[in-house]
């Protein structure tokens, strides 16, 4: 391993901060939570994109594999031992993820071998489309986790105000919001039956 | 959907997380234990000379040889529930069952005469005994799978075939506590066989169930 100091530098400080947020976030701080999903993310776009240019698949959807990325990391997240560093674990499931998706466009799943911390940020604005394959997942949704689910991400409204609306206790939307995301990553993996 | 709002979505789902998969584990083997047993006594229950028997090396040791198949894939499945982990440091007390079989059978095969080996070997009810043990491992399995579900295991296949190991040694110990045949050359060839056949399961539903 050839690292420049500042690389390492840089290491250490994503390191340290990042898996502050994520301890943070695991106590349940969503405001740490998001400062850490929005650190990451501009370099698993950059990430995803290196990796499926590679296995020649484009990267017009380059930002689908980033939303399937963040959901997998979300809902895996309490398996990251907090006494453990936290760039390896986030650079396994980023792997796992990315293999996967190319594995389902049957190609072999060559990825970046670098870790994330060695990718430059992709400091391109996001695209702008809403029309993401997350979307689609979203709309087959059954009737009550399609209601809950679209409130929360699409509207961006919060569970009180969700719960509100569909005249439901927060607990129940809470639960049923976070039993829609898991749907939403089996639906993912099942692959578009289109 | 944009990517930002997906990240505000996931941040309004970011509840306190305190069970960590090895607490599952725990929580698995428990019921699977108590599952196993509870199969085991409303089916065979322990021979009915469980207690002089437990003073022969021979019966001892098949218990020696099970849990310690199952507390060392135990052992390694905790660490396969970690992504960042291929394959765990723990898999090479893997070993240990396999090795301690071997002894064993190398001891039988000194202290028998060979013209005894095949009756040894054959048994008395070999077909039953790998039956069972899959019947016993059952509660296990389904409860070390749903363990590993709260995991993320980088190797699913790997990942439902250590989950049948240790659910075929917990299985294969309830087993030893009503199977009459202690010698270790029929230990080595049914209850092998008994929980290999586990071991596949476990990794045929792993491949399905553990996918992330």
């Amino acid at each position: 391993m050839s690292q420049t100091k500042t690389s390492d530098g840089v290491r250490a400080t994503s390191e340290a901060e990042w898996a502050g947020l994520m301890r943070a976030g695991l106590s349940g701080d969503g405001v740490a939570y998001r400062k850490l999903l929005e650190a990451i993310t501009p370099r698993l776009r950059k990430f995803a994109s290196g990796g499926l240019a590679r296995a020649g698949i484009g990267n017009a959807d380059a930002e689908d594999v980033v939303q399937e990325i963040l959901l997998a990391i979300h809902l895996k997240r309490q398996t990251w031992m907090q006494d453990q560093p936290f760039l390896p674990w986030l650079n396994a499931i980023t792997r796992h993820k990315l293999i996967d998706v190319m594995r389902r466009r049957g190609r072999r799943g060559e990825v970046p071998i670098e870790g994330l911390i060695e990718i430059l940020p992709d400091d391109t604005a996001q695209p702008e489309t809403s029309q993401t394959e997350l979307t689609k997942l979203v709309s087959r949704l059954d009737g009550k986790q399609q209601a809950i689910v679209s409130a929360i991400s699409l509207d961006g409204k919060s569970i009180r105000d969700t719960a509100t609306k569909l005249g439901m206790t927060e607990v129940a939307v809470r639960v049923g919001f976070h039993r829609g995301l898991k749907k939403l990553a089996a639906l993912y993996r099942e692959g578009n039956p289109a | 959907m944009k990517t930002d709002d997906l990240i505000g979505a996931l941040s309004a789902d970011a509840t306190p997380q305190d069970t960590s998969p090895r607490n599952a584990f725990a929580l698995a083997l428990a019921g699977g234990a108590l599952t196993a047993g509870a199969v085991f006594f409303a089916t065979l229950g322990p021979r009915h000379d469980f207690m002089s028997a437990i003073h022969t090396m021979r019966f001892d040791f098949k218990f020696v040889v099970t849990l310690v198949l199952a507390v060392t894939a135990l052992l390694a499945a905790t660490d396969m529930t970690r992504p960042e982990i291929h394959r765990s440091r723990q898999r090479k007390f893997l070993l240990a069952a396999p090795v301690l079989m071997i002894l064993a059978v190398m001891f039988e095969l000194y202290m028998v005469p060979s013209d005894q080996w095949m009756t040894k070997l054959v048994g008395h009810n070999m077909r039953f005994c790998t039956t069972m043990i899959p019947v016993f491992a059952l509660g296990p399995l389904t409860l070390m799978l749903w363990a590993f579900r709260r995991g993320a295991p980088e190797n699913p296949t790997r990942a439902g075939a250590l989950a049948g190991l240790i659910a075929g040694g917990l299985g294969a110990a309830f087993y030893a506590a009503h199977c009459f045949d202690d010698s270790p050359l029929f230990v080595a060839t049914w209850y092998t066989l008994a929980i290999a056949f586990v071991t596949g399961l476990g990794a045929l539903l792993g491949s399905k169930l553990l996918r992330w």
